[in-house]
């Protein structure tokens, strides 16, 4: 099967952690948020409680794949940058690598210049995470190499043991 | 594309509902939906026309309890079935660790569950997977209808790798989670093997 799971060790998401928390202060936004391209969270800061954030990671997803796939529509690589401007909060998204995407909520407190003045900064940081684990599973998956994976030892009893049979 | 996360102990796998026009993908999940304990569950987001026919996708996060210390959740997703809608269909398989083909057992939609499980195999090519080993489920939809084709007849017809069969009623949640539970236990069976 051709997929690459993404494993994420504590290392790494504390500073994907840190990283989102100094992007929110910085760019003095509501809430930053970074997800995958599949739709699941990865990192997120500010006043999080305030947003269903599982919903806004999925939908996330969909929006840049949708955005995506009328990049290629029109012959055009991406679009590596998607704003939404609404009457109080504006959504600024942005590609991270080629595996990740930031999302910035922030209202007048802020402005659409200096959120992408940090994005852009804080974008190069993350990318270089995102390179880290994606070459890691690269490397495992062209030696045959697995990491100590917690579900190599599962039994079929925790499995049935999960669904309450 | 399991995600597992090390410091917050989580895993998380997507599955995917896939089949032709009104076969009650929507229903399997919002069946699940109503049904979940709240804590469990996370919002039923549905992105559709006025007419309530799903236009990219519906998404559920469930959490299915715990496993050797890390909690496991599934992301439920829906594709739209009408056959105009593939370039979307294509973009929601993406990164998807099991799928559940959703049959309509009706006569007059044979064909257009074979065209989708066709439909299903390219656009799972497309995005590097092989329908012949993904983890799959068959659930043989709308049973209740008087014009249901036999099981038999059906499973002829779109049974092709001795995948879990299951017949259902979405709509009064006949098989719907056990179709889920059939699913699950793959994806997860696919993680102990590493």
């Amino acid at each position: 099967m051709a997929k690459l799971d993404l494993v994420m060790f504590e290392e790494e998401f504390k500073l994907l952690q840190e990283i989102t928390a100094r992007l929110a202060k910085d760019a003095q936004a509501k809430v930053v948020f970074l997800v995958d391209k599949n739709g699941q969270q990865i990192a997120a800061a500010g006043d999080v409680k305030s947003i269903d954030a599982t919903s806004l990671a999925s939908l996330t997803a969909g929006n840049v794949a949708a955005t995506d796939g009328l990049a290629k529509l029109i012959g055009e690589k991406e679009f590596s940058l998607l704003f939404h401007e609404g009457e109080k909060d504006n959504l600024h998204i942005s590609l991270v690598g080629r595996r990740g995407i930031l999302v910035v909520i922030f209202d007048q407190n802020s402005s659409l210049a200096l959120v992408r003045l940090r994005v852009k900064k804080t974008g190069k940081e993350l990318q270089e995470i995102f390179d880290r684990v994606e070459n890691r599973a690269q490397t495992e998956a062209a030696t045959g190499g697995q990491f100590e994976s917690p579900f190599s030892e599962i039994t079929d009893e925790d499995i049935d043991k999960l669904f309450g049979d | 594309m399991t995600f597992i996360n090390f410091a917050s102990r989580e895993i998380n796998c997507k599955i995917v509902y896939y089949g032709p026009g009104l076969c009650g993908k929507t229903t399997n999940i919002q069946w699940i939906h109503n049904q979940a304990n709240p804590d469990k569950r996370g919002k039923l987001v549905s992105l559709a026309t006025e007419t309530d026919r799903t236009l990219f996708f519906d998404f559920l996060p469930l959490d299915m309890g715990t496993i050797r210390g890390f909690k496991v959740r599934f992301h439920l997703y829906t594709v739209p079935g009408q056959v105009f809608y593939d370039a979307s269909r294509k973009l929601i398989l993406r990164g998807c660790d099991g799928v559940i083909f959703v049959a309509d057992s009706q006569k007059p939609r044979m064909e257009a569950n074979i065209e989708s499980i066709a439909n299903l195999a390219t656009n799972l090519k497309d995005n590097g997977f092989d329908i012949r080993t993904i983890p799959y489920v068959l659930q043989l939809n709308k049973r209740d209808m008087p014009s249901a084709v036999a099981a038999e007849e059906m499973e002829r017809l779109l049974r092709f790798r001795g995948e879990p069969m299951l017949e259902a009623v979405a709509n009064a949640g006949t098989g719907v989670i056990e179709t889920l539970k059939a699913c699950a236990r793959q994806i997860l069976v696919e993680l102990q093997k590493g």
